[in-house]
This record gives C-alpha cells, structure tokens and sequence, in this order.
C-alpha cells in the first residue's frame, strides 16, 4: 500500500514537474464563442508544433464577452494575455491604460501599408488620426446579406414580381427594392417571411442593424472628432433610414424581437426568409451542406445602397490587444509578429478566419475561395462604426433605448426617437467634460 | 441568565480531554462565522455606500470625485428609472399574487386523504428544484411563436408571448408563478395540516357553510406562515434577474436589477449603480417592514 502512494504521490510530482515549464510560457488569447475562435486555435497550435508555446484561445458567449472582458481588465487581472476586442472597446481600454501601446510595433512593421486601410482606422487606431495604435487587425468582418437564390430565381416568382413592381426579382441594389422584395415574399399563411433583421438590444445587435440603412443613406452618428451630435443623429436621412429600418421590421418571422446571428443565420436555414441580414463571419456556417441544408441554394450581396447612391457597411470584426497585465508580455509581443507574418495571414484566411491583410484580401485565391469573398472584399473598404469613446457602453444602452420601442413595437415616431436620442448623447459628452 | 443557556461541556468528551473549554469551542463556531459576514457583506456594504456619493467608475483610472446627493438625486429624476420601477411594482404584485393564488389553491386540494399524496407532492416540488437559467432557456423554448409547444396546445397560431411588448412581461410573470407556487404550497400545506381537526367539527356542527368555515377558520389561522411565504416571495420577484434577461430583452421587462446590472457591468458607472442599489435595498427594506408589522399583528390574534 505504501510503495503505492508513494509512486502515486512521485507519478503526480513527475507531471508537476514536467508540465509548469510548459504552462509559465503558455499564452491564453480570450475572444467570444463563435466559429472564428475555433479557427483561431487551430491557426495558433501551428505555431505551438513551431516554437513549442502553447496557446490557448479562451471563449465566453457574445452575450457577456463584454462584461467578462472589462471585469477582468478593471480588476487588472492576469489571466488573459491578449484579447481579440470589439472595435468599440479601444477608446476605454486604451485610455484606462489596460492595453499595451503598439505603436512602435505597428510602425516598425509597417502596419498601416500591411493591413486594409478600414481596418486600422477603426481597431487600432485612438484617438481618431493620433497615430497610436492598440492593436492589431485580427478579424476583419462587416454585415452583408444572404440570400434565397431558389425563390428569387423562381420563373413563377419572378413573373408575379415584375407584374407586381415594374422591375426584375434580382438581389437589390438599392434599400428600396430591399423593402418591395420583403414584401414580395412576406406570405404568413405560407410561414413563409421577407426577410431577416437585428433586433437584440441587449448589446450591439439592434444598433449595427439600423447602422446599416443609416450609412447607407447617406446618414452618420455624429462628428466623432468634435462630439457633436444635434441635426448629425438626428437628421433628414437617418429620420428615413430608421423608418425603413421599421418597415421592414414588419416583414420579419414572427417573435423577431430579441435576434442577432444565431436566429439570422436560421431564417436561412429553416427556410423562414428570403433575405437575411449577417455578419461575413457566420456564411462560412450557410455554405456549408453540413449547418445549412440549403446551402446550394444561398447566395449573397453587399448591403445595398440608400436613395443618395451612398453604400456603407456597419463593421465587425475585431483587432487583437496585448494585455497590460499580463506576465507573458514580451511572448505575446513574440506571437504578435508571427501572425503578421504574410504566410500566417494567407493560412488564417485558408481556415476560416477573414484576415485584415491587404495582400491576401487582393488576391485571386482569397476573392475565389468562396461565393461571398469577393462581396467581402469589396466591402471591406466601405464600413463605417460606432463611437469608440470610453462612454461608449452609455451610448449603446441610449441608442437601444430610444430605437427599440419605436422599430419593434411602434411607439411614437422616428424622428422624436433620434431626437430624443440626441439629447441624451449630448447629455452624456457633457457629463464627460466632451463639450461644453 | 444567559449562562444558562450554555450547556457546559462533558468532562469525559474528547474536547474536553484536549484541554477545550466550553468558551473556546464557542468562540472556534462564532468567530469564522462573523469573520465571513463582515468580511463578506458588512464590509462591501459599507464600502458601496461611500462609493454611492462619489462619481468612481471602476473602469477608469480617475480618481474617484465626491459628489455629494448628486447620483441620488439623477437617479430619483430620471423617468426610464421610474419606469424600470413600475415594471418591478407590476411584476412582483402579477407574480405574487399568481403564486399565492395557485399555490395556496393546489395546497387546500392536496390537504385530504388521496391516494399518492406523498408523491404527487413531490412531483409538485419539481419545478422550484430547476435552475434559474434552465427554467428561463426552456420556457422561451415552450414560448416560441414558430415550433412553441404553448401556442400549438393552446391553438394560439402565432401569439407572440415574449416578442410582444404588452404581454411579454406577463409571460415572465407566468414563468415565475409556474417555478414558484410549488414554495407557497409546501407552506401553505404545512400550515393547513396544522389547523386541528376539532375546529372543523365544531363548524360542522354548527352548521356553518364552507366558505364561512374557510374565511373564518383556514386563512385566519394560515394566515401567519402564508404570510412568511408571501414575504419571501416579494423580496425575490423584487430582486428578479435571471429569468427576465434570458427569456427577453424587451424594454417594457426591463426590472430594475437587469438596469443595474447594465449599469453597474455594462456601463461601469460604479458609483451611480452603487447609489441604485441603495435605493432599492431602502425599498426591499421598507416593503418588509410593512409585512413584517402585519405578520407580527396576525400572529396577536
């Protein structure tokens, strides 16, 4: 019985022993749950058979990967290395001092060349045109559009909309055909809807949503440089942009007042909508036969253009940080300028992950890899986001709380809304000593 | 007195034969005992007091500022505070009321001699047994106007429970009262069992019908231990989160906790969440105090 313990007891020392090398230079990168994660730790056990550090993609649900992130960093813990963060983030992370300064790093690589240009804009770089930069583009990502090829391709279906509208049935170019084509297909008797939106509040969803049409008409949130708000949230063409946001909310599968990708990305697949509304991140998940059994008959398009002619996209994606209180800081740093490197960024997008690189996303191979890359590229270099001040979150929570009963429930009108909304934004740069 | 009450320790204990006195032992249960609460709640909550008159937010490296009633007095101004409030009055009274009513309800079915009385009242147990969360994940499930169970055997088509402002908050409520009536009525059974025999014979002789004899025999002498269930019950739906921020993100469920939380974790203004919390703690308090007044008088009689 001794001798058996005793081994017990000298086997548990052995891997003790063995394994705490190892585990002191482990890096853990925290990013949310989602299927670029998972590609993410498949790119980074490549680089563990190469340098023999081990690297561990940590993941938590979109839902609180915000909240789980900042109370991690307020308490300036040190579980977490790096962190894949939303583009939003940088402003309160970079000021409250939890992410390194990567600066130097980006010039001395000649990141700003490297890297597509809307991505650095809008994950590395804060202040706006300071120069500084917090991190690196990781995945790039903005909303696009899938769609049902079988039903728009239908003759019967394309005659009765022709008959109907005057034009042909064919992905819309413009919000307007978005808004006849929904209706077109909105058949409730036949469980049958036009199409699918964002409308979860409860953190960017609803927002990026109505980002869209915003853009796209020619709308903006604001002067981001000079905080000012009042006739720039509030004005003629985002008073329209959100009316058709809630027109169109009316064509929607019923209960569609809590979605974001998940129920997006399965008004395709359980054959709900004729057109849904995604981030590029989740169509890997609507061309595979596997998740989607109508994956041969999806297709895609760019996010329309408003009635100006203007065509925007609300940004995804996020850019990778180190984290100031980490203790493997220096290793980080080492990583770092191996997934910059030309071949790790051909092989990121090889798995799955939309990489930021100018060179790969030019490419041939990348534009032809998928029905949707070439949509992606192309839109990648016209997005538009958020405010990306540390009061961001106050922001967000405002915006949901004027938007939302108006786009899903019909309280009021559009303009009171966003004048409303303006108001508040005013109220909240005041209190932050933003303007005067 | 009070040394009467301490039984002293047997001479022949092991305790005792390792030189333990009967203060030691006592002082070896005690001190850890108040150690964890002041360490735990009574040092926090006087920590988030001082943070309540401060503009500190625990996502900045400023330096936090005293600022006196100022979050106070924003708080108690602004109107989507109230609302979040009237939602929470709705809600407790909505879910409360249900409960009591359905639990107190089953109790009086169940307190008679039928067969399998033991384990039927276990199965009524089930759902308070069930996580939170789970019960929240399964019930939107159950609530879905697509392939919900709820609409197909209610024949409701495509009623939009959760989607739909007006009713959304009276499906949580529903949810609620569907988890909890099972804690009214394991109290309510206890104190009907309780109620002795002779009363109702008593009645029964006197020819007394049987809404007199439940009015003026059963509630009256229920009454004090219905009173401890509505008590718990109160201060819960007051404290409600789970279930009403997993099964829906409308504006018109948003109870005052999902407010703080957005508040305090997604906003991270930590001094204006503390300065809430107080404010609802006060209320929780006050709520409790009344009934507390109101049990100790039905008690009197």
């Amino acid at each position: 019985m001794r001798s058996k313990i005793a081994s017990l007891l000298a086997g548990v020392g052995l891997s003790v022993a063995l394994a705490s090398p190892v585990s002191a230079e482990g890096l853990t990168i925290f990013w949310a749950e989602w299927d670029p994660a998972n590609y993410l730790q498949e790119l980074v056990n490549e680089y563990e058979a190469e340098t023999g550090v081990q690297v561990t993609v940590e993941t938590t649900p979109w839902s609180d990967f915000q909240t789980k992130t900042f109370t991690e960093l307020n308490a300036k813990g040190s579980a977490y290395d790096m962190v894949v963060g939303d583009s939003q983030w940088i402003g309160a992370a970079s000021e409250a001092g939890h992410y390194v300064d990567l600066t130097d790093f980006f010039n001395q690589h000649k990141l700003t060349e490297v890297m597509a240009p809307a991505t650095v804009k809008y994950y590395s770089e804060y202040p706006a045109s300071s120069g500084k930069y917090w991190s690196i583009p990781a995945e790039g990502d903005a909303v696009g559009w899938s769609y049902r090829k079988d039903w728009f391709e239908d003759p019967k279906e394309m005659e009765a909309f022709k008959a109907k509208y005057g034009y042909d049935l064919a992905p819309p170019a413009t919000w307007a055909q978005m808004r006849d084509i929904a209706e077109f297909f909105h058949r409730p008797d036949e469980k049958r809807y036009g199409i699918a939106i964002y409308t979860d509040n409860s953190y960017d969803g609803l927002v990026m949503g109505v980002e869209n049409a915003i853009f796209s008409y020619g709308g903006e949130l604001g002067d981001y440089a000079g905080y000012k708000v009042d006739g720039i949230v509030n004005s003629d063409q985002n008073v329209k942009a959100v009316e058709m946001y809630r027109e169109l909310y009316g064509f929607t599968p019923p209960g569609w007042a809590k979605t974001f990708f998940v129920e997006n990305n399965q008004a395709i697949t359980e054959n709900l909508a004729a057109m849904s509304m995604n981030y590029f991140a989740f169509f890997p998940a609507l061309t595979n036969e596997a998740s989607n059994p109508n994956a041969a008959n999806t297709g895609f398009f760019a996010n329309p253009a408003g009635p100006g002619g203007a065509q925007f996209a609300a940004l995804g994606g996020q850019g990778i940080s180190v984290i100031s209180y980490s203790e493997n800081k220096e290793e980080s740093m080492k990583f770092l300028e191996w997934f910059i490197k030309d071949e790790t960024q051909k092989r990121w997008a090889e798995l799955g992950g939309y990489t930021a690189s100018a060179k790969v996303l030019e490419s041939e191979e990348f534009q032809n890899a998928t029905p949707y890359n070439k949509a992606f590229y192309e839109t990648m270099f016209k997005v538009k986001d958020f405010w990306a001040t540390p009061e961001y979150a106050e922001l967000l929570i405002q915006m949901n709380q004027r938007l939302y009963p108006y786009i899903t429930g019909g309280e009021g009108t559009a303009k009171d809304a966003l004048d409303a909304l303006a108001g508040d934004w005013n109220e909240t740069f005041k209190k932050y000593n933003r303007v005067q | 007195m009070a040394t009467a009450v301490l039984t002293t320790l047997d001479p022949k204990s092991r305790a005792a034969s390792r030189g333990m006195s009967d203060m030691s032992i006592r002082n070896l249960f005690i001190i850890p005992t108040i150690v964890f609460l002041i360490v735990f709640n009574i040092f926090p909550l006087l920590y988030s007091l001082g943070y309540s008159f401060t503009d500190f937010r625990a996502s900045s490296n400023a330096p936090a500022n005293f600022v006196g009633l100022q979050n106070y007095r924003d708080l108690l101004a602004d109107p989507f505070i109230w609302t979040n409030f009237t939602i929470t009055a709705k809600y407790v009274i909505v879910s409360v009321v249900g409960q009591v009513v359905v639990g107190f309800g089953v109790a009086l079915l169940l307190n008679r001699d039928i067969p399998l009385k033991g384990l039927l009242t276990t199965l009524l147990l089930l759902p308070m047994m069930l996580s939170m969360a789970v019960v929240g994940l399964f019930w939107k499930l159950l609530y879905d106007p697509s392939f919900g169970i709820i609409n197909y055997a209610l024949g409701l088509g495509t009623f939009e429970w959760l989607s739909n402002p007006n009713m959304a908050l009276y499906a949580v409520a529903l949810t609620d009262i569907w988890m909890w009536s099972p804690f009214v009525m394991l109290l309510s059974l206890a104190g009907l069992s309780a109620v002795p025999k002779h009363l109702y014979e008593a009645a029964a002789i006197d020819r007394a019908g049987s809404l007199y004899t439940f009015f003026r025999i059963t509630l009256p002498l229920v009454a004090p231990i219905l009173m401890i269930a509505i008590i718990f019950r109160t201060m819960e739906a007051f404290k409600t989160f789970d279930l009403a921020y997993i099964l829906t993100s409308q504006p018109t469920t948003e109870v005052i906790s999902i407010r703080l939380y957005k508040m305090a974790f997604q906003e991270w203004q930590t001094g204006m969440s503390c300065a809430l919390a107080y404010i609802v703690l006060i209320m929780v308090l006050a709520i409790t105090n009344i009934y507390v007044k109101y049990l100790n008088k039905v008690k009197e009689r």
